[in-house]
């Protein structure tokens, strides 16, 4: 177990220090650049989205307006306040928590579709309030936010967010996500208090979009209200599940596989929906559970390695 | 007083349009408990439709609505055929996801075929402006026209749900699909009718709003269509009437809120309706309260 856990932060260093190295002498082109932060932003939403949506079985369809929150506090905090870009994603994530909790509350009651309808909804009023709010630019948004993410910080986020939910997912409270995923009305019986499990899930992963959001705002330096559209939380949604309800390396994996797929067919536009939109029903109609389903792809699986002792 | 009727007019004429977009949501809500996420695109390709009619094959108004509604309802019945029947045993969830996927399928089939660009809608009708109380107020015959059509309409539904054999059946499957296969109700053909009729109608929607707004685009139909399913949740998630009040109530609330306030928070007003109703009487304002059953 503890090799294991060295071996993965070796690997994980490494990672970290080859891209640096890449980045640093321009052997990654500045197109291709953008896809890989692109690639740690989505991978944020989805891993975050997964929680909600794969591990809790709460449909939600505003994962954007949280991602909108995120951007928007951090950008004002560190545009318009000059406060330092570290306690501006915070702040962003911790507003995006805060909301969270207080959208959560009243629509958690609610049950699978109207849930998601709520949660759209929320969406939508987030994003027309930004409309109307001339401070953050109305429908034109915010312009020139300093171009303040970097790989450290996206390298830093992004394992931040994989393994808080990771452990998270591993731990008393996860397992009580869970057992409201499979059979809520089990849970309950079996002393679960749904209501708080299905908020602080539902918060956690509006935590973690908030940083997504900030991490976006400060690398493509505008963020408009039409940025943060029901598109984006279909995009993370798809993520998901292509990946798996319940995986979070699935969700990883198909957040690499959407971005890149996204980058090679650019030219394609709507095609590039329609095949997405195909793939998504299909991949409904025959795996409904997702690709990966909740399974996890673990080293084991790679190197099919035995491992010593108990795992 | 004057700005008053004419913002009632206004909103009735709109409502009158999410009422029967609505229907087709609780209909089906009420048959397979799906929301049926594609139904603003079924309107979108309804309008298309009704635009082609019109242009290319010459019809009249009222005949260029049939086409649109047979295309729609041909329409509704194959997505139902391919994307929902395979998964009427599925988690709900999985149900969902796949609406979502079929409506952008759509959207994004509609922005290749038919191009990103508005297209103007055709006036088949001529626009004739009535003026009532001493000139103060105007009404415009398409104001008319809509509301007779959707009225129409809603006195026609009533009549195939109340009055005949297959009205009679999509009752019964919705009330309690087991029982009404047992008494030899062919409950497959019966869903699709539901979703043939709901299509049909949210054709007409269609090709009234292009009518009301005099153009048509591939993503027309996303707006109206969420907001309907608020008219629909609203009234009542699969109560025929309360889907009919909800969309007239939504519509006029709509007017009012940009007449009176602000266009920029219509949509905000909108959605905060929804958010209400969902925490306040989930059951929408004619349906019953239901406890559950452990």
């Amino acid at each position: 177990m503890k090799h294991k856990n060295i071996l993965i932060g070796i690997l994980l260093i490494a990672l970290y220090l080859a891209v640096y190295a890449a980045i640093g002498t321009g052997l990654i082109a500045p197109y291709y650049q953008v896809n890989l932060y692109l690639m740690g932003i989505n991978i944020i939403a989805a891993v975050s989205l997964n929680l909600i949506v794969g591990f809790t079985g709460q449909l939600a369809l505003g994962h954007a307006g949280f991602m909108a929150v995120g951007a928007y506090v951090s950008a004002v905090l560190t545009l318009k306040l000059g406060q330092p870009f570290l306690p501006a994603i915070l702040a962003g994530a911790v507003c995006a928590f805060v909301i969270g909790i207080i959208i959560g509350l009243p629509t958690l009651r609610l049950t699978g579709d109207y849930l998601a309808i709520a949660t759209l909804g929320f969406g939508e009023i987030i994003r027309g309030l930004l409309v109307n709010i001339d401070y953050v630019g109305g429908a034109a948004g915010i312009n020139g936010i300093p171009k303040l993410t970097n790989w450290t910080w996206l390298y830093l986020f992004t394992l931040l967010t994989v393994f808080s939910i990771k452990n998270f997912v591993n731990s008393t409270h996860g397992r009580a996500c869970i057992a409201i995923r499979d059979n809520e009305l089990a849970a309950e019986t079996m002393g679960i208090n749904t209501t708080y499990y299905k908020v602080l899930a539902f918060s956690i992963g509006a935590f973690f979009a908030g940083i997504a959001g900030a991490l976006y705002a400060h690398y493509f330096f505008l963020i408009q209200p039409a940025t943060f559209s029901f598109m984006k939380s279909f995009d993370a949604l798809v993520m998901v599940v292509f990946g798996g309800l319940g995986s979070i390396t699935g969700s990883i994996i198909a957040a690499m596989a959407v971005t890149f797929m996204n980058a090679a067919l650019i030219n394609f536009g709507s095609l590039r929906m329609i095949i997405y939109a195909l793939l998504l029903v299909i991949i409904m109609v025959f795996r409904p559970q997702g690709l990966m389903g909740t399974k996890e792809f673990t080293l084991k699986h790679l190197f099919r390695v035995k491992e010593g002792g108990s795992s | 007083m004057e700005t008053f009727i004419a913002q009632l007019l206004n909103g009735l004429s709109l409502g009158s349009i999410y009422a029967l977009i609505a229907l087709g949501y609780t209909m089906v809500y009420g048959i397979i408990q799906l929301i049926n996420f594609a139904h603003g695109e079924v309107l979108m390709i309804g309008a298309f439709a009704g635009f082609y009619a019109i242009t290319k094959l010459k019809l009249n108004f009222f005949l260029a609505l049939i086409f649109a509604m047979v295309v729609s309802a041909l329409l509704g019945i194959i997505i139902e055929l391919a994307a929902y029947r395979p998964l009427r045993n599925s988690p709900r969830l999985a149900a969902l996801i796949t609406a979502i996927g079929v409506s952008l399928f759509l959207q994004n089939g509609g922005l290749v075929v038919f191009g990103a660009d508005y297209v103007s809608f055709p006036q088949a009708v001529n626009k004739v402006t009535y003026k009532l109380l001493g000139g103060s107020v105007t009404v415009t015959s398409h104001q008319i026209l809509i509301l007779i059509v959707t009225i129409v309409m809603m006195l026609v539904l009533q009549y195939i749900v109340l009055k005949t054999k297959t009205g009679k059946a999509m009752r019964a499957v919705s009330f309690d699909k087991d029982a009404a296969l047992l008494m030899g109700i062919n409950v497959d053909s019966v869903i699709s009718i539901t979703f043939a009729i709901g299509s049909a109608l949210a054709a007409v929607a269609g090709v009234l709003l292009g009518m009301y707004y005099q153009t048509i685009y591939p993503l027309m139909g996303t707006m109206p269509g969420l907001k309907a399913f608020v008219a629909a949740v609203l009234g009542g998630i699969g109560i025929i009437p309360g889907a009919m009040a909800g969309g007239f109530l939504l519509g006029i609330i709509e007017t009012f809120v940009s007449g009176y306030w602000s266009t920029t928070y219509r949509d905000v007003v909108v959605f905060g309706l929804l958010i209400v109703i969902l925490i306040v009487k989930p059951a929408g304002l004619l349906g019953k309260d239901t406890r559950e059953k452990v």
